[in-house]
């Protein structure tokens, strides 16, 4: 199997920060190159370039419907981009059938907004699924291996539930260990952060910066909460209109004096980001002036 | 005229909506097949849907062909009276289930009770992305979640019918015999030189075997098929009891058709 | 192999289809009741034969013996050729005769047969001679009428 072997290969990563040429391609697990991507005649990406480093917590922000999510399907190969490429630890995407895809993806967790945990079986089951879909292993092993990733994120005790039992920030932390069942080279967040209390807030930050750190995987954070993932992540992409508009480590960030990225932080209703929808004058609307 | 001709590019498009349909949804039906390897090899998991679909519409099913059976029993009674050939009711009670409305009322019954589920559990997967979220742990949906129930419903229907019609004969029998006083040994006899095990009985299981891979392959193209929404799984749900319902009917028009033929 | 609570009612779902789908083909159907399997074939010509329809039962004293396997018409000789399909446990006289019968006033058609006085028997291919063709209402109805105008006009 050829990826597995370039994996092998690829352990000893560099770990300075990420520099844009190419010339240190093995630091990087997932490359996008000049990628253009749209839903029918509708724009999504437009010439976007990203790298995200190995050993790395990325954090991919933006406001709502710039192509955060759409980024990720790219990478995990749900959509394939209209030109462009996507490489994924040095494998192209574009040139993967089915089965080659589903191996990738055997090394990819992924945590969706809600969680998408299966309604129809309990979380031990939830955790388990993949180990039993994709692996041989025997049934003790299995149970090991799940309890061993409920416990690491605190869900021992509820192995048992079903899913519509739990509370929306503990169906988030079971979604996490089931997405790292397989221990992944690569996790991706979709929104982690979405709909969550502070303290449940808090507590995901943390999982998902420890398990990647435990894991020695790569994480990628798609998000528009600024102020959890600052803490958290290593480095940030902002992502507007389909192009990255400005990209930094946490302090360069909050440093930063680029207008979109000062609105986006600190929260501002208008900005290059207007609040207004594009319209005709108010006073128009309201036939105050004579058009 | 504007008006006309909006609702002909309606009927217009609807037509060739349907048509593509039929096409994606063949598509579909040829995936499943493809994908359904692990529906054998892991028995568990289609014996879980044989539950679901079959086992759960047992009460409804058998309790509507003891109905079903019992009017026929009435009905049949009253007008073989007027003939004086009370003896053959049992005949036209086995006959009339065995036929037409054991597979059909079964195959209707059968759409809306597990077709509507099988159609909205995988509708509401899809809307809280389970089947995205399966295609990322490198796991197919088709083959993981389609496919068992796909089987499933295909096992069920057929046995399903076979218990209709034996309840509904019963009803006949306890209308017939036990309430009205037909003779009990003319009853069965009568039914049995009439009602041919293989013309009349294998027809019929005939009939309900493709009723059960129609209303299956309908269920579950719906769920998968279904907008991503609440408003969307509704929709795919209704259409499924529709679509099924007509499509039972056309084909029990098209497989009587075939099936009278030798008979002539 | 590992149990649970689906394979229980599964299991019990699959009986009760199955002998429900047996229960329809032996206790509603005929399978087992009558399925004549060692039979011997005979032929027999008719002039008419009404409504007869291939499976008819035949009956010999009103005891079924076997059933109608093929009807068609014989260009030749203009007649309608039958073959009936016997069970081997009956025989019959060389010199039987066959003849369409009605079950009741307009009950279906079958074929009877009567026993003749010869000492040989029935054997398969054999034909048999002594024939009588389907009584057709309307051909009775009309010499009924004709005989009474006869009458009449005496």
């Amino acid at each position: 199997m050829p990826a597995q072997s370039g994996r092998e290969s690829l352990c000893c990563y560099h770990s300075h920060p990420p520099v844009k040429s190419s010339i240190a391609l093995n630091s990087h697990l997932v490359e996008i190159d000049a990628v253009d991507f749209a839903y029918g005649k509708r724009p999504i990406l437009a010439n976007i370039n990203l790298r995200i480093p190995r050993g790395k917590v990325v954090a991919i922000m933006g406001g709502s419907g710039c192509g955060k999510t759409t980024l990720l399907r790219l990478i995990c190969g749900q959509i394939r981009p209209s030109r462009g490429e996507v490489r994924v630890d040095g494998i192209s995407l574009s040139g993967l059938d089915t089965e080659g895809l589903y191996a990738l993806r055997r090394r990819m967790g992924m945590l969706f907004q809600f969680g998408a945990l299966f309604t129809d079986m309990s979380v031990y089951d939830n955790v388990a699924f993949q180990l039993r879909e994709n692996t041989d292993l025997p049934d003790d092993v299995i149970h090991d291996l799940v309890m061993l990733k409920l416990n690491a994120v605190g869900l021992r005790g509820v192995a048992n539930l079903m899913p519509s039992e739990l509370s929306g920030g503990m169906a988030r932390r079971v979604a996490l260990a089931r997405a790292v069942a397989l221990d992944p080279m690569l996790v991706m967040y979709d929104e982690p952060f979405a709909g969550l209390d502070p303290m449940a807030l808090g507590v995901i930050g943390q999982l998902i910066r420890k398990l990647n750190d435990a894991l020695g995987a790569t994480s990628i954070v798609v998000t528009h909460d600024v102020q959890e993932s600052l803490q958290i992540v290593d480095y940030v992409y902002f992502v507007s209109e389909g192009r990255v508009v400005s990209e930094g480590t946490p302090d360069e960030i909050r440093r930063s004096d680029v207008p979109f990225v000062r609105q986006f932080v600190l929260g501002e209703a208008d900005g290059p980001v207007p609040f207004h929808y594009p319209a005709k004058s108010y006073a128009a609307e309201l036939g105050l002036t004579v058009p | 005229m504007n008006g006309f001709l909006d609702m002909l590019a309606r009927l217009g498009a609807r037509a060739t909506n349907m048509v593509w349909r039929g096409g994606v949804m063949a598509r579909f039906f040829f995936l499943v097949l493809v994908n359904s390897g692990p529906a054998f090899r892991r028995l568990p998991l289609t014996v879980r849907e044989v539950y679901f679909s079959g086992v759960q519409s047992l009460v409804i099913i058998m309790v509507s062909g003891l109905f079903v059976g019992m009017v026929l029993g009435l009905q049949g009674f009253q007008t073989l009276q007027n003939y004086g050939a009370e003896e053959t009711l049992g005949v036209l009670v086995a006959l009339s289930l065995v036929r037409e409305l054991g597979p059909v009322v079964t195959g209707l019954l059968f759409a809306s009770r597990a077709g509507s589920a099988m159609t909205a559990e995988i509708g509401l997967m899809k809307a809280t992305e389970q089947l995205k979220a399966m295609d990322i742990m490198a796991v197919n949906p088709i083959a993981r979640v389609v496919a068992p129930r796909f089987w499933g419903g295909v096992v069920s229907m057929p046995l399903l019918a076979a218990l209709f019609s034996a309840m509904g004969i019963f009803g006949g029998y306890l209308v017939g015999v036990v309430l009205i006083g037909v003779d009990s040994g003319v009853f069965w006899s009568q039914m049995q030189s009439k009602v041919d095990w293989y013309y009349d009985v294998m027809n019929g299981v005939i009939k309900s075997v493709v009723f059960g891979f129609a209303v299956s392959c309908i269920s579950t193209f719906e769920g998968f098929d279904a907008a991503p929404t609440a408003e969307g799984v509704s929709r795919a749900t209704t259409r499924t009891v529709v679509t099924s319902a007509l499509t039972i009917l056309a084909l029990d028009l098209v497989l009587t058709a075939f099936m009278l033929k030798p008979m002539l | 192999m590992e149990r649970n609570k689906y394979d229980l009612w599964v299991g019990v779902f699959l009986f009760a289809g199955f002998a429900a789908l047996l229960l329809l083909a032996l206790k509603a159907g005929n399978l087992g009741a009558e399925n004549i399997k060692d039979i011997y074939k005979v032929e027999a010509r008719f002039e008419n034969i009404g409504g007869l329809k291939v499976r008819a039962p035949v009956r010999s004293s009103g005891v079924l013996v076997g059933r109608v396997q093929e009807i068609h018409f014989d260009n030749d000789k203009f007649q309608a050729s039958v073959v009936l399909a016997i069970d081997k446990r009956y025989t019959f006289p060389k010199d039987s005769s066959a003849s369409i019968l009605t079950s009741g006033l307009l009950g279906e058609q079958f074929m009877g047969i009567e026993a003749g006085g010869d000492s040989a028997v029935l054997k398969e291919g054999d034909r048999i001679a002594l024939t009588q063709s389907a009584v057709v209402l309307e051909k009775l109805i009309g010499q009924f009428l004709f005989s009474k105008a006869a009458e009449g006009g005496k």
